[in-house]
Formats: structure tokens, sequence, C-alpha cells
């Protein structure tokens, strides 16, 4: 059982506050992804978590156990670190095995352990090599491996996917998810990169300024975002934020945007006079001609993007930019004067105010 | 190919050749006081004053004489030990100290790290007085620990290796605190491998500052049987006679280490100095 649990977690660095009261519950052997921009807390939130920052108010559990007074090394946790902190000194195999330093078990079932981390990662035939003579990849996986050797109950990952490349960056994504689903263990993991947390998380944690906006599935926050932060945090492209202005006529709401008016379902209530739309650019598509659609944009096409499914279209629109979609093998040219649609249901509606959804 | 660009025109560059000039100069200017030790070293006594730079009939009996001198083999066992304790205790307590300021976070921790730094700034001849004064307190004086205490530790070396475990990552540091090491195994285990290089300059620095320390260890001892190498030489001038043929004999002998040292040793002294920023 590894369950974390953070109370009301504070941190503070002298007079600065940069955590402000997390409550947080992460399930035995779920995947969860701390996700924002740097400064959000969220690196020191997993350090925490690991011991290796004080904290200054507030609680964690793991496993049922309060381990705020605990040293990292009791509380039966592996962390993988940015730059691997893979020792140069020390071989693959010594490097793996240094997970095992405080493990009471004979040299014979070190080595082992040793010999199985490396065949489950691949690294058999580099057991006797130097870390200076492996890949970005490979290192990374020796990383790995040395936090898996130890059989930990949660692993920790402080945005270890960041100093490799997009394609590197894809494989190893691929296969820290199907470590987890093989071992089937807690994995809090961190990082800047809102792909990695759609693709890798079973619930995601937005964090902004030391606090958490929004914890969900990650399709629940992708469909739902709860302000327009996470809205244009989650997902690529980054959703449109278009300005509007709703009116209310005979117990109508309607929603000036756009060439027509778009009416809002009743069941919405009374909305604020000034709102945010959001749409995003696969849901706004140019239209073909005469075609109808329940918001309708018209600008002009500023910048093509072909991406070989789809093709992206930048158009000038009330003074700035909006993407939208197009065919991939019917895309308008620069310069074209194009119509954007999209469905009611995919817009989502922010107050303007407090740019919190509705 | 242009003539610029062949390797032949650059070896004939006249910047170069200036720069070679000088170099070798330079280089003749070092070179010739040891070399006309080491022929000194071959002359008979009735050469001495002779100031040809080949002996008229070289000879190895000044080595005969000197290493047949049971003291001189005594003052390079003894120059050899301390050179060799002061030498890994500055690289233990040193790095220690430069670890602890490096990578912990005290109150103090400033002010400590000035006050070892303002030490650098006191000549070693201002010290004599006070270290002589420590050891007369202590019954320090003539024996070996007197010749060691002073240089047991050194803020350069603190400063030095302070520098280097700065530029340590912490992930390595917090790796192993997870992987269960206390902090003395992290500083042995972990940090301290990973400054291998300015350990080494510290090292070399150290043994051979201490090999041809001369003004500490003269007044502190007054048993010959305790004179290190550089004092123990100087008896062959203060006697009925200045027997330069002997010195220069013994002085060619005590060497031998240090260009060992550096023979064996030159890739880490050169990439030392680099890293140290010091003159060699």
């Amino acid at each position: 059982m590894a369950a974390i649990e953070l109370q009301g977690l504070v941190k503070r660095y002298g007079k600065t506050q940069v955590v402000h009261g997390i409550d947080l519950t992460i399930e035995d052997g779920e995947f969860v992804v701390f996700v924002g921009p740097s400064g959000c807390g969220k690196s020191t939130t997993l350090r925490m978590i690991a011991g290796l920052e004080e904290i200054d108010g507030g609680t964690i559990s793991i496993g049922g156990r309060a381990v705020n007074r605990l040293e990292p090394k009791e509380r039966n946790i592996a962390m993988v670190f940015q730059n691997y902190a893979i020792y140069p000194h020390m071989s693959v195999a010594e490097n793996i095995g240094f997970g095992l330093y405080t493990a009471k078990l004979d040299k014979a079932e070190k080595r082992r352990r040793v010999e199985e981390t490396g065949r489950i990662l691949g690294l058999e035939a580099l057991l006797e090599r130097k870390p200076s003579a492996l890949s970005g990849g490979q290192r990374q996986r020796v990383a790995i491996g040395r936090a898996m050797v130890r059989d930990p109950a949660a692993f920790l990952f402080d945005e270890p996917l960041s100093n490799l490349d997009a394609q590197l960056r894809a494989q190893m994504r691929l296969e820290i998810k199907r470590l987890h689903q093989r071992l089937g263990r807690t994995i809090v993991f961190v990082t800047h990169d809102q792909v990695e947390a759609m693709t890798l998380a079973d619930r995601i944690v937005v964090m902004r300024d030391g606090r958490i906006l929004q914890v969900g599935a990650p399709m629940e926050l992708y469909e739902k975002p709860a302000d327009v932060f996470t809205a244009r945090f989650i997902g690529s492209p980054t959703m449109n934020i278009l300005p509007a202005r709703a009116t209310t006529a005979a117990g109508a709401t309607t929603l000036a945007l756009g060439e027509q008016p778009l009416a809002l379902p009743t069941a919405m209530g009374t909305v604020p006079a000034d709102l945010l739309v959001g749409v995003r650019p696969q849901q706004l598509r140019v239209l073909a001609n005469g075609e109808a659609s329940d918001l309708v944009l018209s600008g002009k096409a500023a910048v093509i993007e072909p991406l070989g499914s789809e093709t992206f279209v930048h158009v000038e629109h009330g003074g700035g930019l909006i993407l939208a979609s197009a065919p991939a093998k019917a895309p308008p040219a620069v310069g074209e004067i194009v119509r954007l649609g999209a469905p009611a249901s995919a817009l989502t509606l922010f107050d303007a105010a407090s740019e919190r959804a509705l | 190919m242009s003539a610029a660009a062949s390797p032949l025109a650059l070896r004939f560059e006249p910047g170069r050749i200036i720069a070679w000039l000088l170099l070798f100069g330079g280089g003749l200017l070092m070179v010739t006081p040891l070399a006309f030790m080491f022929a000194t070293s071959l002359k008979d006594s009735s050469e001495i004053y002779d100031l040809a730079f080949f002996p008229a009939h070289p000879t190895f009996d000044n080595y005969l004489t000197v290493l047949s001198d049971g003291r001189f083999l005594r003052w390079f066992l003894n120059s050899f030990g301390i050179a060799t304790v002061v030498t890994l205790s500055n690289v233990f307590f040193d790095s220690l100290v430069g670890y602890t300021l490096a990578k912990f976070q005290f109150r103090g921790r400033y002010l400590v790290f000035i006050a070892i730094l303002s030490t650098l700034m006191i000549p070693t001849e201002m010290l004599v007085i006070p270290w002589y004064v420590m050891a007369k307190n202590f019954g320090w004086l003539d024996s070996y620990w007197g010749i060691m205490f002073p240089g047991m530790m050194t803020a350069f070396g603190t400063f030095l290796m302070k520098q280097f475990f700065e530029t340590v990552p912490n992930d390595f540091l917090e790796a192993a605190r997870i992987d269960g090491l206390n902090e003395f195994a992290i500083f042995w285990r972990i940090a301290l491998p990973l400054v291998t290089p300015a350990l080494s300059a510290l090292a070399i620095f150290t043994f051979l500052s201490n090999w041809t320390a001369f003004i500490w260890p003269l007044i502190v001892t007054t048993s010959k049987e305790l004179y290190t190498l550089p004092v123990g030489l100087t008896s062959f001038a203060v006697e009925s006679q200045v027997q330069w043929e002997l010195i220069m004999t013994g002085a060619a002998l005590a060497t031998l280490p240090t260009l060992t040292v550096f023979l064996l040793l030159q890739r880490y002294i050169v990439r030392g100095v680099v890293l140290a920023g010091l003159k060699g």
C-alpha cells in the first residue's frame, strides 16, 4: 500500500511562500503527473514528498504513515532526476547496484537483481560500461534502473525527459508507461510538458503559483478545463480564447461573437456579460463555401502549417491570430479570406473577470 | 590551396617564430640552473670555482659521499614522511571543510569562509612567531608534529576544494541521500571521486611545497635527526667550509622525487594548474 496523501502542504523560502497549502491524495498504483510552468511549485512539492526539502506546514503520508520527520532513505521511495544523477565514476552495474546500498542482501542476490533490472531495461550488454560511454536515453534507463532495483513503494520523477531530444523523449515516455503497467507502483511525475502529462497520467495535477488549479483525468482536463490557464496549458496547439459579450432578452441569452449571434443553452442560467470563449484549433474548422455552423468567424489566412494528417491555419481575426484546422489536402492559400466554424458543443465559456469556467 | 593554409607556411609565420624563440629562451633560463646543479654535482671539489659548465673529470664520488652519509638518507626520509602525512591530511581535511562550506547551509557559513580566506593574506613570516610560541607552549618544539602541525590544513586547499565542490550538481548528493547513504558516505563515496582533478592538483602542490619547505622546519627543529632535506643540506654550508659539490649533489638528489612526481603526474599537474588558475 503506497498511497501518498498531502494535507495543507506549505513551503516557504524566507518570507516568500512558494507552496500554499496543497491538499491531494494519490492512490496506490496511480500515475499522477504534476504539470505547470516554471516556478509553479511542482518540483518543490515533489522534493517535499521525497524528503529533500523541509516542510513548513501540513502533513505528508506515504502508505498511511506520516513521513514529515523521516529522512529520504526512510520513506521507501526512489527518485529519478532531470540530469539522471548517475555517478560518472561507477559502471552501469555499480550505479544500478547502488540503489541496494542499504539493502541487507548478499552479493550474489544483489548481482542477480542488478542483472534482472538490466535485462528489463535492455541494459544487459552495457553493465560494465561507464556512463560517459552511454547515450542520453541509456543514461536515463540507468537512472530508472537504480530506482527500480530497490523495489520502492513509489517512484518520483523530476522532469526526467527534459534533456532528451524529441524522438528519444517519445520513446522514453512509452517505456516509462510500460514500466508503470508492469510494476503497478505509485508514480509521481513532474513535467512542464503537457504532452508528457496527457500521454502518461492517470490523473494530471495542474499547478500555478504554488496552488493546485485542477486535478483530473487527462481527457477531463482537456474537455472541461476549470479555468483559462488550464485550458491554454493542456492541449496542443493551445486553445483559442476569444472575448465575447452575452446579452439576455426575454429569458434567452445570446452570445455576440462572429458573424451571427449564438444562443446559449438555458440550462446555463445567468451568465456574466463579459465572457471569454475557448475553442480548440482542432474543432475550429475552415468551412466550405456555403457551409453553416453554430459559431462562424472569418478572417484572412496569414500562415499555413501543413502537418501531414491535417493543416493548421493561422487566421487574422479581431486584431490577433486565431488557429484553425483545415483538411490536409485542401488547405486555403495564404491571403485568402476564410470562414471558420465550430459547433456550440465545442465551446468552453469562461467568466472574463475571474477566468474561471462557467 | 592558399599559402596561408599550408602547414609549411604556418610553420614559418613570423609571430609563431617569435613565440617559439621567447618560449625557448624562457625554457633555457629555467633549465640552466638545474643543468648547472647536475653538472656541478659531477665535479671534483678542486673544480668548483672553475666556472666551466661541463666537469673536466666527471665523477660520482660526491653521490657516494652524500649517500654513504647516514644523515642524508634520514633527512630524505624525514622530508618524504612529513610531506606525505601533510599531503594526506590536507587532501582529507581541506576537502571535508570545503565540501561542508560548499554544500551545507548553516548560520555563519559565509563568515567562517571569509575567516578562513582572510588567513591567505597573512604571510608565513608573520605566522612563524605565533606558531613557535604555540609549539613551545604545547611542547611540540623539535618534533615531527611540530614541523607538520601548521600545514595539516590550509586555507588555500579549503578554498580550492570549496570552489570545486560547488561545481558538483546537488542531484548526485540527493540521489545518494535517497539511496540511503549517510552524510559522510555521500562525501566519501560520491562527492570526493567527482573532484579527483582538484584533489590531484591539491595533493601535488601540497607535496611539492612541503618537500621544499625550509623556514619553519629550520626554526622548529634543533636535532639534526629531525631535519628535513632542505634544512639538512644547509649543514654542508655552515660547517668548516661551504662544500658546494656536496650541496649540489644533495640538491640534485632532492629534486629527483620532484622530477619523478612531475614526470608521472604531468597530466594532472597541468590540469591542476589550469583548474586552479595557479602558477606552477
